[in-house]
């Protein structure tokens, strides 16, 4: 490995606990009682049910279609009687439930038809329409569509691919299992990425802190008919970041706002890679993911675990629950999402079970003032000035969060872990962001309105003009067919007369009525009617006057 | 529910200020035994004092008193005071310098975090002006001094003004190398002549040169603890030299050698403890290299050409109101901002 690498600002070293949970093989978990199958399981718009509830699924079987472009579909995770579609407890920060597919399998794990996809000779954009269709998102934790990620675009060609092997967040090992088991398969999805994207070369990236899985990987790659590089980066947290990785591997930083792409690179988990290859290679849409469970447990391990899985029951296959058991994450310590309760479903985010204890994850003691110490920007992979963000953020100066660069934090958390004064530093960024995202959809949708209200005026303004304009042009027509003389024909003379005697007529008639109920009245009265009477031919005098302008 | 992450680093506030304090001990140890033991009476009298009026600020806040005064930031303010103040200056002396920087620098802006100038200065600089001549009453060495008082007559005197039978203040007090250069300076003798007075070590004071040690082994300490960076002492000390060493070249009968200044007065205090307080300096890597520089640089023009004997105050105070400039203008690059370039 001669292969130079570069620095990225910062990190944090903290205690890693990732040795219990390797001393054993990824055990495949057996069939769960009930699988709760969340329609939204990917950045982008939740997919829609294609089943009906009683209906009989296969393994496999897509039960949730693709909505709009940034979305894959889910798929059951086995054979089995769909039982409900409705809301259901899912693992997110906002201890908000969501729409979920609940299928009760029936034990004979039956599988939909499927087979292997000819990949090198299909058309790229129907590979990548079949990829949707499969299910396959990002694994590392930002589950992204990944055939969007596969197309190389514009450019036609992404130089250079990465698998990201790191792993940084303490606690978590599926990656490290993955790849000292499944080395082969990894590289075989590499291979289909590394075709659908032109690549020139392929790198894997691992943190040193896993030799096995460097081995494992080294062998499989010489067994490769394409050239592979593994290569060992130092362990430091958040050395596993997409835009860290890159930047350590490539020395290159990817521009904000922007996309790994713009420089020629395209980074993949390995979890994702070893999915891409059961897709293609196998027809198998992504049902399952290897899961971490760690923490406060008797036996912590790896699992293969079907999607739909829930959590206590995944937690209860490394031991009784421990009485000293205080939460869940899903997760790792660093980025992890507390949750309200463990009856949730594992999703294709879930890399980790991490159950906490108060002796493992005492509760912050209470912030102080913040000193400026600036531990925080020495900590932070983005550059960043944590301490001016939070002052900002503290004031509600949100135009000044921005100049600082707000949305360049990846919310990795290394600046409040070095925190002397243990300010939740990451919430302060959350609340601005958010603030930020919530007042943009404001001012869209006030824009959109005043938009909206503007052209109804217009439109308003338009149809009176054009009926002053026509009520004009027909008096006008009238007024000229009047003073125009003797029409050629005969039969139109005569209904011209018949309308003008009607026309006469209606006028006496308008002038004429009389309302029969002023003969009664006092001279007071009958002057007022007067006085009415004179201002409405008035009105009428003024009215005909325009329509005729 | 908790926000990620859940997990911190074993660090407080507190954890920094006691290092800081255990990184000024060997100075003060050796100051003890250079120089009597009356700085202990002035150092317990101002952390009496600063902790007193803590609780009290703390308290009008409606906070609770035990976090602020664990987190040790006050005990810090006063040793740095009571380290810049003459060891046996009256004990009333201690107090107003201790009330105008723990309670009109510190708390009035806002309390810890919030304060613009660095507190033990801003004492310092009060206690100057006002009482310039208790100020400029320091203790002899021992090794120079006519008597010698223990700590009960040290404290006797600082409480009230009162020596032992006999005992005249010039047998335990003298003026500092810095004040006598500058009063020898003014009587026109030219420099080398002047560094021959016994009060002249041999690069800084008499014993005062290895208290300065102490300090810059105890700032070292600190640097490898990670608790400073080493910007912003290193700034300061070439920021000192360099600006001392062109004007000893240029006439050296008249500006003494830039090694004097690093030994004396509180130049070494000053580029470790005072012009590292995270809270009023300047927060970029850059800027602190400025604003290190800029105070070093202060400090030798305000020593050698302004009305004061030593300038590390003033200069400290002058760049705190320089550090919303230097941070505003020298915030380093984001990820992702910097040009397409592999970067070292």
């Amino acid at each position: 490995m001669t292969r130079q690498l570069y620095e990225f600002n910062g990190g944090v070293h903290p205690e890693q606990h990732k040795h219990a949970s390797t001393t054993r093989p990824i055990a495949i978990a057996p069939l769960p009682k009930l699988l709760v199958v969340p329609l939204r399981q990917h950045i982008g718009q939740p997919t829609k049910p294609v089943v009906a509830v009683g209906e009989q699924v296969l393994k496999g079987q897509m039960i949730g279609r693709a909505e709009g472009y940034v979305s894959v579909a889910v798929h059951a995770p086995t054979s089995g009687t769909v039982t409900a579609i409705a809301s259901h407890a899912v693992a997110h920060p906002s201890g908000l439930a969501d729409e979920c597919i609940t299928i009760t399998p029936d034990g004979l794990d039956r599988w939909v038809e499927h087979g292997a996809l000819d990949y090198r000779n299909m058309d790229p954009s129907h590979l990548r329409n079949q990829l949707r269709e499969l299910g396959i998102a990002g694994l590392g934790g930002a589950v992204f569509p990944s055939f969007i990620k596969l197309n190389p675009g514009a450019v036609q060609k992404v130089p250079t691919l990465i698998l990201n092997g790191a792993e940084c967040e303490p606690w978590i090992t599926c990656d490290d299992m993955i790849m000292r088991e499944r080395a082969a398969e990894i590289l075989s999805g590499a291979a289909v990425m590394r075709h659908m994207l032109h690549s020139d070369e392929v790198l894997v990236g691992i943190e040193d802190n896993k030799p096995e899985a460097i081995a494992a990987m080294q062998a499989a790659a010489s067994q490769c008919d394409f050239a592979v590089e593994v290569v060992a980066v130092p362990t430091l947290y958040p050395g596993g970041g997409a835009k860290q990785l890159i930047k350590t591997l490539t020395g290159k930083e990817v521009p904000s706002g922007g996309r790994s792409t713009d420089i020629g690179v395209a980074t993949f988990n390995v979890g994702t890679a070893y999915a891409l290859h059961r897709a293609v290679n196998h027809g198998e849409p992504l049902i399952s993911r290897i899961v971490t469970i760690t923490g406060n447990v008797h036996r912590p391990q790896n699992f293969e675990v079907l999607i739909g899985t829930s959590f206590t029951e995944l937690a209860r296959l490394t031991g009784a629950t421990r009485d000293d058991t205080s939460g869940y994450v899903m997760g790792g310590p660093m980025m992890g999402i507390d949750l309200a309760g463990s009856e949730v479903p594992v999703v294709k985010a879930t890399n980790c079970i991490l159950v906490k204890s108060p002796a493992l994850f005492p509760p912050p003691p209470l912030a102080m003032p913040c000193i400026r110490c600036t531990r925080c920007a020495q900590a932070c992979p983005a550059d960043l000035q944590p301490q001016e963000l939070y002052w900002f953020a503290r004031a509600k100066n949100f135009g000044k969060t921005q100049e600082y660069k707000l949305f360049d934090c990846i919310e990795c958390g290394a600046c409040t872990y070095v925190c002397p004064s243990h300010i939740p530093l990451v919430q302060y960024y959350r609340y601005a962001k958010s603030e930020i995202w919530a007042k943009e959809k404001d001012k869209k949708a006030a824009d959109l309105a005043r938009e909206r209200h503007e052209f109804r005026q217009l439109r308003l303004e338009r149809e009176k003009q054009e009926r002053a304009a026509k009520l004009a042009q027909k008096a006008s027509t009238k007024l000229t067919e009047a003073s125009a003389g003797s029409p050629d024909d005969a039969a139109s003379a005569v209904k011209k007369a018949a309308i003008q005697a009607a026309i006469e007529r209606a006028k006496e008639k308008k002038e004429g009525i009389i309302p029969r109920n002023i003969e009664n009245l006092p001279p007071e009265k009958l002057q007022e009617i007067a006085e009415i009477e004179a201002r409405r031919a008035r009105i009428r005098a003024m009215a005909q006057d325009s329509v005729e302008k | 529910m908790l926000s990620s992450p859940y997990i911190a680093e074993k660090s407080s506030v507190s954890i920094i200020m006691l290092k800081v304090l255990a990184a000024l001990v060997p100075g003060i140890a050796v100051y003890v035994w250079l120089f009597g033991p009356a700085i202990l009476v002035t150092l317990t009298l101002a952390s009496v004092t600063a902790l007193l009026l803590e609780t009290i600020a703390v308290r009008l806040r409606g906070w609770p008193a035990k976090p602020f005064l664990m987190d040790g930031s006050a005990l810090v303010t006063a040793w740095l005071l009571a380290l810049s103040l003459p060891p046996i200056a009256p004990w009333w002396l201690i107090v107003v310098g201790t009330f105008f920087a723990i309670v009109v620098a510190k708390h009035l802006y806002g309390g810890l975090g919030n304060n613009l100038f660095n507190p033990a200065m801003v004492g310092y600089a009060v206690l100057i002006i006002s009482f310039p001549v208790q100020m400029t009453q320091w203790a002899s060495p021992l090794s120079l001094a006519g008597a010698h008082l223990n700590l009960l007559d040290s404290a006797h005197y600082i409480f009230t003004g009162i020596l032992p039978d006999g005992l005249k203040l010039d047998a335990i007090s003298s003026a500092t190398p810095l004040d006598t250069l500058r009063t020898q300076l003014q009587l026109e003798h030219t420099v080398r002549e002047i560094t021959r007075l016994p009060i002249f070590g041999s690069m800084g004071g008499t014993g005062g040169e290895v208290v300065v040690l102490m300090y810059l082994l105890g700032g070292l300490y600190l640097w490898l603890a990670r608790i400073i960076t080493w910007h912003i002492p290193a700034a300061f000390i070439a920021g000192l030299w360099i600006t001392g060493g062109l004007f000893h070249i240029s006439d050296p009968d008249r500006f003494i050698s830039p090694w004097f200044h690093l030994a004396t007065g509180g130049a070494m205090l000053g580029a470790f403890f005072i012009a590292t307080d995270p809270v009023s300096g300047a927060t970029t890597p850059r800027g602190k290299l400025i604003f290190g520089a800029g105070i070093g640089m202060l400090t030798y023009l305000i020593r050698t050409l302004g009305g004061y004997p030593d300038g590390v105050a003033f200069a400290v105070l002058l760049m705190n109101i320089m550090v919303p400039l230097i941070d505003a203008y020298t915030q380093p690059k984001v990820y992702g901002h910097k040009q397409k370039e592999p970067a070292e």
